[in-house]
């Protein structure tokens, strides 16, 4: 795949709140298909499907033990998708403490101009 | 007060999407998204920039422009575009276009405002013209953008972060 479209691919699979969860689990270690439906009212085939998706998107891969194909995240990946949000969401941050302010500001003439 | 907590997800292909909390009437934040003096009070960038063009004709098929200007090495980046729609106070739709784009073509933004017991849900959703664009502003985004200076404001970022924000 190429490099910008696994890069969406990451934000498309972190897009969705079980897939966030199963990547929270598998950052305290790898774990197996049934280990990771465990804590979710999930059949293993939908677990399953949602680890396609990670594992598509690069976050996560399989271990080599035949048996039970641990998986274990990919965390070059996540910091990757992370670095790039984590800037821009920043500069917006900024931006928006920013305004926050202004209007605190605005909030307090709008009162005095017209008191209620 | 609610700790505000500004989300970026992508949607669809083509769809960035940016969600946020504000403490204040949506009349107030429509008119910080659209009176120039306003405007240029709040939308600065990172530490070190200001934005000493703000030009804004606010009406449908008026334009807009903006240069950003780094205090210290005098870098300047500009965009502009045009309102598509302008629907006050809860509605402002433009297009974006910087003058050095890293990207192909420009991107259409909604703004959304809706007010619920005197706050206001910010919904900002840029639009680029094909999945490959958006890829190329995720991919690159400020870094190409900004230019040279963002690995140092990074450090300074680093630097003046509060530890708790707010």
């Amino acid at each position: 795949m190429h490099a910008t479209h696994r890069l969406d691919a990451v934000f498309a699979a972190l897009a969705d709140p079980t897939r966030r969860a199963i990547i929270a689990r598998l950052a305290s270690g790898q774990a197996s298909v049934t280990e990771l439906a465990r804590p979710f009212a999930m059949s293993q085939p939908a677990i399953s499907k949602h680890l396609k998706v990670l594992e598509r998107a690069g976050l996560i891969s399989r271990g080599r033990e035949a048996q039970r194909r641990p998986r274990r995240l990919e965390a070059k990946r996540l910091a990757e998708a992370d670095r790039w949000l984590e800037r821009y969401r920043r500069l917006w941050e900024g931006n928006y403490r920013r305004l926050d302010a202004l209007l605190d500001v605005l909030k307090t003439q709008g009162k005095e101009r017209t008191p209620r | 007060m609610r700790q505000a907590q500004l989300k970026i997800t992508t949607a669809g292909d083509r769809d960035l999407v940016m969600t946020r909390e504000f403490d204040a009437p949506r009349r107030l934040v429509f008119d910080a998204h659209t009176k120039p003096e306003l405007v240029r009070r709040w939308l600065l960038g990172p530490p070190g920039w200001s934005l000493p063009v703000c030009e804004m004709d606010v009406r449908v098929g008026g334009k807009y422009r903006w240069v950003w200007r780094h205090d210290t090495n005098g870098t300047e980046m500009g965009m502009g575009g045009v309102y598509r729609e302008v629907k006050a106070p809860e509605r402002l739709v433009s297009t974006e276009k910087f003058d050095e784009a890293w990207y192909p073509g420009e991107s259409l933004n909604t703004l959304v405002l809706v007010e619920h017991a005197g706050r206001t849900t910010l919904t900002q959703t840029m639009r680029y013209e094909s999945r490959e664009a958006r890829e190329a502003v995720i991919k690159s985004g400020m870094e190409k953008g900004v230019s040279a200076s963002y690995d140092r404001l990074d450090d300074v970022l680093a630097a003046t972060a509060p530890a708790t924000p707010r």
